[in-house]
């Protein structure tokens, strides 16, 4: 059981609660959902409440991560992007959170589920279409017919366009889960050829040096992936929102 | 899929024994990420923990940290501006000063050149006064040596004939007449 490498994905139900039929217990992935906000609300809180003028390492990061974003998103969008500025950061903290929370062994991986990564990635395609309808109308399905095309081309671009929309939500979401899937999987495999191999004697302890050292590789490669992973969820958000923002090519 | 089995031994169980048989079905349904039966519960409790956070992070994290950055931002924009503004004032300071001190030395030296012509003309002045002074007095020696010349002269035409006269008397022993004396000696001299 606990050298397979799918268990670590398990859900299981802390505090049953069934409304309507419907399963809606406080699960593991439920607590990490919790720890995951309160732990970054936290410490963009308390890290923030002195507002010192002259920031200290804490604050320092608070306001690093949302200058980060804040830059990022201006860059993408624009100045008036800035009002989805809260959804971003909100996006980008709970990802980065959630992913480094999942680094810790025998904690749960959050976003390796695909309900919950498309879930956020719907959260964002509905506010781009909702914005998008309320602001510019009709003028927004201009988002799928580029300028500049001869007549004959359009149908067939204007097919593009709409499938490449509509796999948007799929590619944002599908990414970050397999990322995080594929990750821990690929760690918690190395880490059983240790263990399978150490139990085969001397010759073995020596030969699971190798699998070791590849899974403190592969850690280190996973904590950079939980960052980058956070990173490209926040950039593609910026982009879609973009068009949102201006449906003319 | 996996997910029919799951049901099935989900609507089963006792009430104590929850814990144990989820763990049995998921033995059976295989991928958890595909188990749909906890997607309610997921979405549900991701609507909440995530819902929260972005209105904590909406209402007050980020209005918190923009005023942080924004009242820094203004306190350097401020700070250089109070720098620049003192720099002109020392500057402004500077070029006063040194135009009091250009101004100061032209002054001393207005000063210094009316003190020189003054001092100058009083020395001419005085040469000249000084050097009238001498005229008169040479004038006056030299009239003083005339007259003193004169009378010696006239004295020594007196002791010329008086000599003479001696002279005369002691030679011939009688004395001479005056008149011929004086006009003797006029004649010799």
């Amino acid at each position: 059981m606990a050298d397979d490498p799918i268990s670590q994905f398990q859900i299981s139900r802390l505090i049953p609660i069934e409304i309507g039929g419907l399963d809606f217990s406080f699960t593991n992935s439920s607590l990490f959902m919790v720890a995951s906000v309160a732990t970054a609300g936290a410490f963009l809180y308390l890290t923030t409440s002195s507002r010192g003028l002259v920031p200290g390492r804490a604050q320092s990061v608070s306001e690093l991560s949302y200058e980060f974003i804040a830059n990022m998103l201006r860059d993408a969008t624009g100045q008036h992007g800035m009002k989805f500025f809260p959804l971003v950061f909100s996006l980008f903290m709970f990802i980065l959170t959630a992913n480094m929370y999942g680094m810790f062994p025998y904690f749960f991986t959050v976003t390796s589920h695909i309900i919950v990564t498309f879930a956020l990635a719907m959260l964002v395609m509905t506010t781009l279409v909702v914005y998008g309808f309320r602001t510019h109308g009709f003028r927004f399905l201009k988002l799928f017919v580029p300028h500049g095309i001869p007549g004959v081309l359009v149908p067939l671009v204007v097919a593009i366009e709409l499938i490449s929309f509509l796999s948007r939500p799929i590619s944002l979401s599908v990414r970050l889960f397999a990322a995080m899937l594929a990750g821990h999987i690929t760690v918690k495999v190395f880490a059983g050829f240790i263990a399978t191999l150490g139990s085969l004697g001397a010759v073995g302890i020596v030969a699971a040096i190798l699998p070791l050292f590849l899974t403190v590789a592969i850690t280190a490669l996973e904590f950079l992936i939980s960052f980058i992973q956070a990173y490209v969820f926040a950039i593609l958000t910026c982009m879609y929102l973009n068009d949102a923002l201006h449906p003319e090519h | 899929m996996f997910v029919t089995p799951g049901y099935a031994q989900d609507a089963v169980p006792a009430e104590g024994e929850l814990q144990t048989e989820v763990v049995e079905v998921h033995e059976d349904s295989g991928f958890p990420p595909f188990e749909t039966e906890f997607y309610p519960s997921q979405l549900l409790w991701l609507a909440i923990s995530f819902g929260l956070f972005y209105l904590f992070l909406q209402k007050v994290v980020l209005p918190r940290i923009g005023n942080i950055l924004e009242v820094r931002r203004d306190r350097i924009a401020h700070d250089l501006d109070q720098a620049a503004r003192n720099k002109e004032e020392a500057d402004a300071a500077i070029a006063a000063y040194e135009q009091e001190l250009a101004d100061a030395r032209a002054k001393a030296h207005a000063i210094a050149q009316d003190a020189q012509d003054s001092a100058k003309a009083d020395a001419e002045a005085q040469r000249k006064t000084v050097e009238a002074e001498l005229d008169r007095k040479l004038v006056d020696a030299e009239r003083r040596i005339a007259a003193v010349r004169e009378t010696a002269m006239k004295d020594v035409g007196t002791i010329a004939e008086e000599t003479a006269g001696a002279i005369v008397e002691a030679l011939i022993g009688q004395k001479p007449d005056d008149k011929a004396v004086s006009a003797a000696v006029g004649q010799v001299r």
